[in-house]
């Protein structure tokens, strides 16, 4: 029983720290709160049904599924990513030396753009997503794990170590890593920061997609508006491990799945989306700087 | 031919004129102190010449390029970098990072570039890092590269903080007050290396308040007072200007 809310936490909880990172990481730079980020999840998984929709109909998914699951992943990573790219640059980018409410607010009307363009174009009623995997999967200590679960897992797993040494040891990854201190003097060691900002935007993007693909297919069913509570939670996730900070929002998604998991099974399943919003206003009272955020000064 | 050109520079704030009608040429290979009393308008030239903030009026030409109004990045792809009078590194970098992110510079990058270069990611990173650790052995840093930057003492800062001007490949290097805050030996020291980043072929501009440097290291020196070039010339002359003087000490009682 325990085992299987551990598995079922990780699960979820990998699903909101790769959504937390890109919350974080555009914290990091702009110190803007991208509330659209959740519609770019959302958009993920409409994209994911579409496009592995088009796949099927040209016979791709029975010729090969995996190669037809890869693609869809490709696709809908570079298609959200191009979504999260244009945001910047239409809806924050003219905004770049307004007041910091102006982006923030012109974030909130995005989310809902976007929302009510998937309400329109794709209807106001849950797609299904094909299940491709089934129920498939195997038994460990007795306890229950699909290939999905595993996958998401696995996938999860190895994107943010790709992510931790990209940011880490590339060149543009020490160039985000510059703009995020001092973004005026990063400019003046001549990094583009324009570039580096739509280069956070379009990782952001593509984990969120990911993230949106594979909640899709493991829970079966899209609508427009699940954007907005796995956006909050990611948040929160975020906020949890220290915003602005990486691994934190690695750890604090993890452990806001676990919460999640292990609240619905052993206090009550009711609660399971208030579990999140306590936490938030616990650490918001306790440690506002986040459990692996360290204090700052406030940036001028 | 000049590598700098400043032709009739002005930059306004609203009603406050920070500088006038600045114009000065400058030489490969030298090194031109500017001084002048505090408000002079010194950093604001040096802001005007990185694109860090714009003139209201005239013309800045760098190695024949009209820079003014280009931004700061394209400003140091060019080949001009600079210190700050409040240090500003990387502080949570380490010291080689801050070096390397500034090799940045030298490199063509678009968004392109950036998600397909990571292929060849390994080689260009070994010789990113190697040319890094030679600009920090030319500063003296070497033994402190793997250390985080914001823990250095504050002169190592001050010389990672031209380390990483260098590594940006500029021809032009602005120093503002590169000696603050150090003691004479350090000082000693700060000149020996700014007279050796001269002889790599660089130019260099720099702003400083300590005369007894001033004089021995520039081979040209412009004189700011209340944001007006009042003087310009060779140390000696500078010496014996009397608008210098008085600009320094105030009128001579009569």
């Amino acid at each position: 029983m325990l085992l299987q809310q551990l598995i079922n936490g990780l699960t979820l909880g990998s699903v909101y720290a790769l959504i937390a990172l890109g919350y974080t990481m555009v914290y990091g730079i702009l110190e803007l709160i991208n509330f659209a980020h959740g519609e770019i999840y959302m958009l993920g998984a409409y994209l994911g049904i579409i496009i592995l929709g088009f796949l099927t109909a040209v016979g791709l998914t029975a010729y090969s599924m995996p190669l037809a699951l890869a693609l869809t992943l490709l696709l809908t990573i570079i298609f959200s990513a191009s979504y999260g790219f244009t945001v910047e640059k239409i809806a924050y980018r003219p905004l770049r030396a307004a007041p910091k409410l102006s982006p923030l607010i012109s974030a909130i009307g995005v989310s809902i753009f976007l929302q009510n363009y998937v309400m329109i174009t794709q209807g106001s009623t849950d797609k299904v997503f094909p299940s491709l995997i089934g129920s498939a999967g195997f038994t460990v200590l007795s306890t229950r794990v699909t290939m999905l679960q595993a996958a998401i897992i696995v996938v999860s797993g190895i994107i943010m170590a790709l992510l931790h040494a990209f940011i880490r040891s590339t060149r543009t990854g020490k160039a985000m890593r510059a703009v995020a201190q001092d973004r005026s003097m990063a400019a003046l060691v001549g990094i583009n920061t324009d570039t580096i900002i739509s280069v956070t935007f379009i990782i952001g993007s593509g984990l969120a997609a990911i993230a949106g693909l594979m909640v899709s297919m493991y829970y079966g069913l899209v609508n427009y508006f699940i954007g907005y509570s796995a956006g909050i939670k990611a948040f929160t996730a975020a906020v949890l491990g220290g915003i602005g900070n990486i691994p934190g929002a690695m750890f604090g998604g993890i452990l806001l799945g676990l919460i999640e998991s292990l609240g619905a099974a052993y206090i009550s399943s009711e609660y399971k989306d208030a579990y999140a919003f306590i936490i938030l206003i616990v650490i918001l009272l306790v440690r506002p700087t986040g459990l692996l955020g360290r204090d700052v000064e406030e940036k001028i | 031919m000049s590598l700098l050109d400043i032709r009739g520079v002005s930059k306004h704030f609203g009603g406050i004129r920070a500088i006038e009608d600045i114009s000065f040429s400058l030489k490969s290979s030298t090194i031109m102190s500017i001084i002048g009393p505090n408000g002079a308008g010194k950093t604001t030239l040096f802001n005007c010449l990185t694109g860090f903030i714009k003139p209201t009026k005239g013309t800045i030409v760098f190695a024949g390029t009209d820079i003014s109004g280009f931004s700061a990045d394209r400003v140091t792809r060019l080949g001009i970098a600079r210190t700050f009078q409040n240090i500003r590194l990387f502080g949570g970098m380490t010291v080689i990072e801050n070096v390397m992110v500034a090799q940045h510079a030298t490199i063509r990058s678009n968004l392109f570039s950036i998600i397909t270069r990571t292929g060849t990611f390994k080689e260009t990173e070994r010789s990113v890092r190697e040319t890094a650790y030679e600009y920090l052995e030319f500063m003296g840093l070497e033994s402190a590269a793997e250390h985080t930057a914001g823990s250095l003492p504050y002169g190592a800062q001050r010389r990672l903080e031209i380390a990483r001007t260098l590594a940006t490949g500029a021809s032009l290097i602005l120093l503002d007050e590169p000696t603050a805050g150090m003691n004479p030996l350090e000082t000693d020291g700060m000149m020996q290396m700014i007279k050796n980043i001269r002889e790599m072929g660089k130019t260099v501009i720099i702003i400083e308040h300590d005369m007894k440097f001033v004089m021995g290291i520039s081979d040209r020196i412009v004189v700011l007072d209340h944001g007006v070039k009042i003087a310009e010339g060779m140390p000696k002359e500078i010496k014996n200007n009397p608008l210098v003087i008085e600009a320094y000490l105030g009128k001579e009682a009569h």
